[in-house]
């Protein structure tokens, strides 16, 4: 499977389950992508971009003492090295291409952890497109250091008081908000999720990771990985280094969750591992939802993880059992942001060290054939001043206790 | 298939005025006060009511309405109690319900649970034309009929497709966006319902932005029937207890019902 069916479905999973207001406006979001990705000069200029702005390929990095002892090799595919230190910045400048093509005025997006938020708001100041972000409250509260950034960009942030004022709500609200001013508004989706076309766009701009990831392993070990390990909110950048593998079978794909504090409790935010089949954002897909149909609140460490769902893709690929889908804690994933700093010199996102933390437990069980490719999402700089304040409460406690 | 919703729209044609068609949510904020708005909001003169199933994250509404069901939530209303709510009402009812609780509930159960209380239909707002079939052929097995909403921005193939689609009305919608009391373009909403006044013989009825006895007045010649519901929440939300509630709601009913009755020589081209 490598394209959704013409109604936008991977196997039972996708689909435009929208109100009737919001069918035009994807209808011609689909109608400009399919035209754009038939131009050689639209991906001329995407290139061009990922090459002189992002600074791609980001490397790949043989991590040597991280997780010792161990037979198999771990190395890490950068993403943290991109402009605005994460991944999600190779999406936000094909989408924005996209919207500049179609003659559009403004840029909206929703954020949670506020990455997206940046990663549009730098393309809008890059190619003079102004941008509105909508963002839950609580969130707003909680990042205010990418708030500021958005800023600081040049973007207006726009707090979302309804619902639990959250990365769900901030979705609701743009795609409220795209409804009334869809005719000079593009609405940039930062992950694989919402109606078609989004979840198959986002992938087709995200699969640059493994598209010069596959090649790199090929260069540095001459083979291709034995596994690939990411970690899953919406799962953007899971897609975006599994798809190159996808028909390479002996290349395990392993997408990460987050458990929060487990799956077994109310405080997690792995649809995949606990969730049930359902509607969210415009698309048929796993959730994490009530016997009655309503979206339940998450939980995880990380911000960029605190979703109820999850891209449509990431159902069929568990589905059909080509990828492999396990959910890690905070307090495992905390302790592999810690090891990964101290070992190899990397602050990663806490988003990231989900894959970290799931990687290390992998490699114990590989021999020295196994290469774990892990995707480095992103830089962990947004998430120090949470560390902190959790390293300070377990100082106390130590001392305390 | 026949319904009283025919009923109700006949009754309004026959006596020259549009419908008025009277949104509440359910279990906002308990099942006491929605009692008693529905049966005022009858008695004031509402021809059918939508009954609206509160749910958490509601793409085509606006703050009232998204902020009324999660009222409605926290005072745990839930699918077995809102249907109690249809048979003691004195209209024709449809309810109208996000999607993704009807799922879990189960299509077949869902229709069949409404039906048996009562209910004439049901909308449901984010299944899209390609979305539909399974879901309608549940809903239509067990009685109960599907209108269908049109957008502005619904091209005219498929906006017919739609209306020969849809039953029991057309449910155009006023203008891009949400539920909610901001402007309606009176003009454009009237150009909208001739287009797909155009394209069927069905009753159209008008709703998102709906609020005010004045934009009633503007274009009770072009529809069949109005949808007032962001309005409706406020006027019994705003009050205290369910009394007060029922008369607020009320108040405004009775108002809006006015607003409906077409003069005489308006409504020359439309009597037909």
């Amino acid at each position: 499977m490598h394209k959704p069916d013409e109604r936008g479905y991977f196997g039972d999973f996708g689909g435009r389950w929208v109100p009737e207001v919001l069918v035009a406006p994807l209808a011609e979001v689909e109608k400009a992508m399919n035209e754009a990705f038939g131009d050689p000069t639209y991906w001329e200029e995407f290139h061009a971009l990922l090459s002189e702005y992002v600074g791609r390929p980001s490397a790949l990095t043989v991590a040597h003492r991280f997780g010792q002892p161990r037979n198999a090799t771990i190395a890490f595919k950068r993403e943290d090295l991109n402009h605005t230190g994460a991944h999600k910045i190779n999406n936000t400048i094909g989408q924005a291409l996209l919207a500049k093509r179609m003659g559009k005025q403004r840029l909206i997006a929703e954020t949670g952890a506020g990455q997206h938020g940046v990663a549009v708001a730098t393309i809008g100041a890059k190619l003079g497109i102004p941008v509105d972000v909508y963002m839950g409250a609580v969130d707003v509260e909680r990042q205010a250091l990418n708030v500021y950034l958005m800023r600081l960009l040049g973007a207006t942030v726009h707090p979302v008081t309804g619902g639990t004022q959250t990365l769900k709500d901030a979705t609701n609200e743009a795609f409220r908000v795209w409804a009334a001013q869809c005719e000079d508004t593009f609405y940039v989706i930062g992950s694989v999720v919402g109606a078609h076309p989004y979840p198959f766009m986002v992938r087709e701009f995200q699969r640059i990771v493994c598209d010069d990831g596959r090649i790199q392993s090929q260069g540095r070990f001459g083979r291709l990985p034995t596994d690939i390990v990411a970690c899953v909110g919406g799962g953007s950048n899971a897609l975006g280094i599994f798809t190159a593998f996808i028909d390479d079978d002996n290349v395990n794909l392993w997408g990460v969750e987050a458990a929060g504090k487990g799956t077994n409790t109310a405080e997690t935010a792995a649809p995949l591992a606990v969730g049930s089949v359902g509607v969210l954002h415009g698309s048929r897909s796993f959730l994490l939802q009530t016997a009655e149909g309503q979206v339940k609140p998450t939980h995880s460490i990380s911000a960029g993880l605190d979703y109820p769902g999850v891209g449509p893709e990431h159902a069929y690929l568990k589905q059909s059992g080509r990828a492999k889908y396990v959910a890690v804690t905070d307090d495992e994933a905390l302790a592999a942001f810690h090891a990964c700093a101290a070992s190899e010199g990397i602050i990663a996102a806490l988003e990231s060290a989900h894959a970290l933390a799931y990687a290390q437990q992998l490699a114990k069980e590989r021999g020295e054939e196994g290469l774990i490719v892990v995707c480095m999402s992103g830089r962990g700089d947004k998430d120090v001043t949470q560390i902190e304040k959790l390293d300070g409460k377990a100082l106390v406690a130590e001392v305390t206790g | 298939m026949a319904t009283l919703l025919d009923d109700a729209f006949a009754k309004a044609k026959k006596e020259d005025r549009c419908a008025l068609i009277a949104y509440v949510v359910a279990g906002d904020p308990d099942m006491e006060t929605t009692r008693a708005v529905l049966d005022a909001v009858v008695e004031a003169g509402a021809d059918i009511i939508e009954l609206g199933v509160p749910y958490g994250d509601p793409l085509a509404d606006g703050p009232t309405i998204a902020a009324a069901g999660q009222r409605a939530l926290a005072a745990g209303a839930t699918l077995e109690n809102i249907f109690r709510l249809i048979p003691g009402t004195k209209a024709p009812v449809v309810l109208f319900t996000y999607v993704n609780p009807v799922l879990q509930y189960g299509v077949e159960k869902f229709a069949l649970a409404a039906k048996r209380h009562g209910a004439v239909g049901v909308i449901v707002p984010d299944v899209s034309l390609e979305e539909l079939e399974p879901i309608r052929e549940a809903i239509r097995k067990n009685g109960l009929i599907m209108p269908l909403l049109i957008s502005p921005t619904t091209p005219d193939e498929r906006a017919k497709k739609i209306t020969q689609t849809s039953e029991g009305f057309n449910y155009i919608v006023s203008r891009l966006g949400v539920t909610g009391k901001d402007a309606v373009d009176v003009e454009g909403l009237k150009d909208h319902a001739a287009r797909v006044r155009r394209m069927t013989g069905f009753p159209i009825a008008a709703g998102f932005g709906i609020s005010k006895a004045p934009q009633i007045v503007a274009i009770r010649d072009s529809v069949d029937g109005v949808i007032v519901g962001s309005a409706l929440v406020e006027a019994y939300a705003s009050q205290k207890g369910a009394a007060a509630a029922a008369a607020g709601a009320s108040r405004l009913v009775r108002l809006l019902r006015l607003a409906c009755k077409r003069a005489a020589p308006a409504a020359a081209g439309a009597k037909g």
